[in-house]
């Protein structure tokens, strides 16, 4: 069997089982799965990258004020203690502070950086432009990121330490503890808005 | 979905597909036009890489239970737990619940996904025990799970961050947080070296689902 170049601009081979489609039209806000395993393959929305970047930005502001500002403090007779983002990686010393360092990157550094790309990448798009310089790189990068940018699972853990904690003393919330739940929510929301196929297609140029 | 009138995987074809931007290319292209990615129509290390990572995974997570995760100094002495050492001492106190879900995500999740995950790579050399769906649900939970098991991690930060009240109580993170941290990394990485593609291509050779057009949804 055989495809001309610009016929196969038209197919879309499943990432996760490898079967070949005809790239339906998908109209904004339905999704096209793969019929075998189900896979998401298609799912634009309307303005969903102005609402990536928007989104994008607020999660940059929140990493960057929670980073700086103390989240939780804890009260025990009559001494108190608070920490911030940064006051958790330095937790870790000595043998340890491999960890420190690996704890900047997940919550603060690589989910920056990915963010950063996105805007970088969309922003051109939103406005008809042509792309940015180097985008496809760009997203590819933000792409292999994904995994590994996990602020939003250390909101959760700050969750999980409270519910430890509340036992043993009073607990207060810092100014950024509100952060992370907002972060939470925007983190899954804009998972949803993300269509990678269609932000493949007009890189294409 | 729009279907043709037999699915055939990209293989049969003689394309290969891009797993990042789902572009198709004729086989033996190097890198995808559309988005730049390297293409392989299958990953002929796929499985090596997993159990490579697997094996070092393992090697991080027995270390990571043998170790104490945190230690705490209070006024009445100092007190190292394990993993599954503090659990037990939750539920000494009476604490069912918090016990239950700390030996859930620190010890049921790991070892179940070592557990999976060798069964994925076993069952792509060895012939199946299970349909090909199944196996494909299994991986995608391990896919999504792993980098939530960074949360011990997390906490034990949290914890150590937090509780440093002078005399009356400390805590530090014990040696255990370093190891279950790689493990965690290292199940990561043998999760994303698995190619699911391999799933699909029983021994049979790959087979079509067989009314594609029943099954859109």
């Amino acid at each position: 069997m055989h495809h001309a170049p610009d016929d196969l601009d038209n197919l879309i081979v499943c990432p996760t089982c490898d079967l070949v489609y005809r790239a339906p039209a998908v109209a904004a806000r339905e999704r096209a799965y793969c019929a075998r395993c189900h896979t998401v393959l298609i799912a634009p929305r309307r303005k969903a990258g102005k609402q990536l970047i928007a989104l994008a930005l607020t999660v940059l502001i929140l990493i960057a004020a929670a980073t700086v500002f103390p989240f939780l403090a804890i009260g025990a007779g009559g001494v108190r203690h608070e920490a911030s983002v940064l006051d958790t990686a330095f937790a870790f010393s000595g043998l340890l502070s491999v960890l420190a360092v690996a704890v900047l990157l997940f919550i603060v550094i690589i989910p920056a950086l990915r963010l950063i790309l996105l805007i970088y990448v969309l922003a051109p798009i939103i406005r008809d432009r042509p792309p940015a310089p180097r985008a496809k790189a760009a997203f590819r990068l933000s792409e292999a990121l994904v995994p590994w940018s996990m602020a939003e699972i250390f909101a959760l853990g700050c969750a999980v330490a409270l519910v430890k904690l509340s036992d043993l003393a009073e607990v207060f919330f810092g100014p950024a503890a509100w952060l992370f739940a907002a972060l939470v929510v925007i983190v899954v929301a804009s998972d949803r808005l993300m269509c990678r196929y269609s932000i493949w297609t007009s890189l294409k140029e | 979905m729009d279907l043709p009138e037999r699915v055939k995987t990209a293989r049969e074809q003689g394309l290969v597909g891009c797993t990042r931007c789902t572009r198709p290319s004729p086989a033996g292209t190097p890198h995808c036009p559309r988005c730049g990615s390297r293409l392989q129509s299958r990953d002929a290390m796929s499985l090596q890489k997993v159990w490579a990572w697997w094996l070092v995974g393992l090697g991080c997570y027995i270390p990571a239970n043998v170790y104490p995760m945190l230690e705490t100094r209070t006024l009445v002495g100092t007190q190292s737990d394990t993993i599954v050492g503090g659990a037990v001492d939750l539920a000494r106190h009476g604490n069912w619940g918090v016990a239950m879900i700390i030996l859930v995500a620190s010890v049921l999740i790991p070892v179940g996904k070592f557990v999976v995950l060798a069964g994925l790579a076993i069952g792509v050399r060895h012939g199946p025990q299970i349909s090909e769906a199944w196996r494909h649900r299994l991986y995608e939970v391990v896919e999504y799970i792993g980098r939530w098991s960074m949360i011990d991690v997390f906490v034990v930060a949290i914890l150590s961050a937090l509780v440093q009240l002078q005399a009356l109580a400390t805590i530090t993170p014990g040696r255990a947080s370093l190891f279950f941290a790689l493990s965690v990394i290292f199940t990561m990485l043998s999760a994303q070296s698995f190619d699911s593609r391999l799933i699909w291509d029983s021994a049979k050779g790959a087979r079509p689902a067989r009314n594609p057009k029943e099954r859109i949804a």
